[in-house]
């Protein structure tokens, strides 16, 4: 629109006197309007191309992954359950699943937050703040591979990330290729239970990276039917599902892991077999990076003759 | 609720003696219910087993998977069912009488709240006795409910002379109160496995896998159980009120401290074996009351059955409705034992 004053009664002096200002004010305006769009085009520029500087990450698995994939010097806190890689032993601790920290998270400054799928009170807290974050959900083996890749493009490290990723694709293919063709014993896997007894033990379900890790590694999960992440396993449930292969997983290996109580059921298999292993690391827990050489220690407990 | 001491008072007057063919039939009935009820209950379980091959003995043991169910993972199951509700059931009745509260439980004078952060401390350091060849748990769970029982019994006799079961309640619930924020403090630096298996802890399990945490307890319960039977005539007194059982010649003071302490033997031993699970010590003895009246000459003998039964039946239920997964027995307990005991408030106001 350009300012062209209406010629209708040009001599009357009244409404000439505004008109001496539009054109001023239209400048004005427009100025405004331009350094707008330069603002918006350079924030949109930048906030595409320039990677987030300061990572708070509230999920083990995905601290592991960042620092992986090359984005480990931008986190600035991670949560407390962090104990890998050992760099973050440093690092400041803002709370978990149950409790994250919402304030000393803010008081951070982080310009990205990776924070799990399930913590939408923490989500809405942070977009209120304007924090962007991406949420981290555990799934199977294959969405280990995908955060990787997606953490990687979210923090600029795509070519590092997607190695990575490759990597871990032809380290679990490798094992699976070496146990191919064995007999595919049936096993349990358990990630927990009483000390001293075999009460309130917990079984890997059908469901989840544990389970993919055990097909990848050439067991039979003897708890495969039931849909769940994990399954509380009772005595009777022990003694119908007849495992081959016994694997305890024990995150803390500061003293070894007492296997006497399996001694209690001699009708299974695994323990007429004397087949009952104990795997100590975190590794074997974790969502991470490393679920490749976790899975190559389950082959090896499970196939020691194919390695 | 006041219908109970009123019919004991009733009782007291006029009917002192015994009626003792009453008592045998009370008792002999309940013992077959609870008799019925570990006979039944493993003939089913999640997985479907042979009962001829599980009775034969000419097969080796170490390969009889039907055996090893029914003698490794179902009968001793059954066996501590049974023990832990009547345990429960006739402590809940011992605690009724002593506090003169159709409201106390077990669990009221802070003995769970014990138990748990005992079995709490074992859970979350057990890495550290990974290496032990015993279950930590249910010792520590015990020493835990001693250490609560002890406090509060050293609160209510402090500053009287005697024992004053106002101060047992209050100290009792309080203690309960304390030791819960502990529990949830240990649970906040533990990780999140150990806070989920104390959760699990505390909703109750009676899956033992061996004999040994039954044969730990056994004792303990032998000697609460026969002081239950034979405190049984000093109950009836007790209900009336202390002044009244005095008057009557009761050693007031020597009958609250058996009481106490063997009633929280039992939960104690109880609880080792199975955790703390609820409703049974309250909804059994109410149930009993609505059979049997309110002396606890056949009170405690019906509790000791009915309560054996309801847990064994609370178990059952708990291993088969969702197989081959089971919901805890706990919530199997309050599911049943909640509405069951809301029907008996209505019904009795």
């Amino acid at each position: 629109m350009t300012p062209q004053p209406r010629r209708r009664d040009a001599a009357t002096p009244r409404v000439r006197r505004p008109r001496v200002r539009r054109p001023e004010l239209q400048f004005r305006h427009s100025i405004a309007f331009v350094l707008l769009l330069v603002l918006a085009a350079w924030l949109a520029v930048v906030g595409a191309q320039a990677p987030p500087q300061r990572i708070v990450s509230l999920v083990p698995a995905a601290t592991e992954i960042l620092f992986a994939i090359g984005a480990g010097p931008r986190v600035v806190a991670v949560s407390s359950y962090d104990h890998e890689p050992p760099e973050v032993e440093r690092l400041p601790r803002v709370g978990a699943l149950l409790d994250p920290d919402l304030e000393r998270i803010l008081g951070l400054r982080p310009d990205l937050a990776v924070i799990y799928g399930t913590q939408h009170d923490l989500r809405q807290q942070l977009t209120r703040a304007g924090v962007p974050m991406v949420g981290y959900t555990h799934g199977g083996l294959a969405d280990v591979t995908a955060a990787i890749r997606a953490l990687g493009e979210r923090t600029g490290t795509s070519s590092t990330a997607n190695d990575v990723a490759g990597r871990i694709e032809r380290d679990l293919a490798a094992t699976r290729a070496r146990v191919s063709g064995r007999q595919t014993p049936r096993v349990l896997l358990v990630f927990g239970r009483e000390p001293g007894t075999l009460r309130n033990l917990y079984a890997s379900g059908g469901v989840g990276f544990l389970h993919d890790m055990l097909g990848i590694a050439g067991g039979s999960n003897v708890f495969a039917d039931q849909k769940r992440e994990s399954v509380q396993a009772t005595a009777e449930m022990l003694l119908a599902s007849a495992p081959d292969v016994v694997i305890e997983l024990h995150v803390d290996g500061s003293s070894p892991a007492d296997l006497s109580p399996w001694q209690a059921l001699p009708a299974l298999p695994a323990v007429q077999k004397g087949r009952i292993v104990a795997l100590t690391g975190t590794d074997l827990v974790t969502a991470g990076p490393r679920v490749a050489t976790a899975t190559e220690r389950l082959a090896k407990a499970i196939h020691p003759g194919a390695f | 609720m006041t219908s109970r001491p009123d019919a004991a008072a009733r009782l007291a007057h006029h009917s002192w003696r015994p009626p003792s063919a009453r008592v045998a039939v009370v008792t002999l009935a309940s013992a077959g219910v609870a008799v019925a009820a570990c006979l039944l209950a493993p003939l089913a379980g999640s997985t479907s087993i042979s009962l001829s091959r599980a009775f034969d003995w000419s097969l080796p043991w170490a390969t009889n998977v039907d055996a090893q169910i029914f003698f490794v993972a179902r009968l001793p199951r059954v066996l501590a069912a049974a023990l832990v509700g009547a345990a429960l059931a006739s402590a809940g009745v011992v605690f009724q009488a002593l506090l003169r509260n159709p409201l106390a439980t077990p669990f009221t004078l802070g003995i769970s709240a014990g138990a748990a952060l005992g079995a709490m401390l074992a859970l979350t350091f057990g890495g550290v006795l990974a290496s032990a060849a015993w279950a930590t748990v249910p010792a520590a769970s015990f020493l835990g409910a001693s250490g609560a029982v002890l406090v509060v019994y050293l609160l209510s006799v402090a500053r009287h002379r005697g024992f004053s079961t106002n101060v047992l309640l209050l100290a009792g619930v309080t203690l309960n109160s304390l030791l819960s924020a502990l529990i949830l403090l240990v649970q906040y630096f533990a990780d999140m496995t150990r806070a989920l298996q104390t959760m699990r802890w505390l909703l109750g399990d009676l899956d033992v896998a061996s004999y040994d945490p039954i044969l730990a307890a056994l004792p303990m319960l032998i000697v609460a159980c026969g002081t239950f039977v034979w405190l049984q005539r000093s109950l009836n007194l007790l209900a009336l009120g202390e002044d009244h059982a005095a008057g009557r010649g009761l050693d007031v003071l020597r009958v609250q401290r058996m009481a106490f302490f063997s009633a929280s033997l039992a939960t104690g031993a109880a609880v080792s074996i199975g955790g703390p699970i609820g409703f049974v010590g309250i909804v059994v003895p109410h149930l009993v009351r609505l059979l049997v009246g309110a002396d606890h000459r056949l009170v405690v003998p019906a509790s000791l059955g009915f309560g054996a039964a309801f847990l064994v039946g609370c178990d059952l239920v708990s291993r088969t409705i969702i197989a081959p997964i089971e919901l805890p027995v706990g919530i199997v307990t309050a599911l049943i034992g909640g509405p069951f005991f809301l029907w008996l408030l209505v019904r009795n106001t």
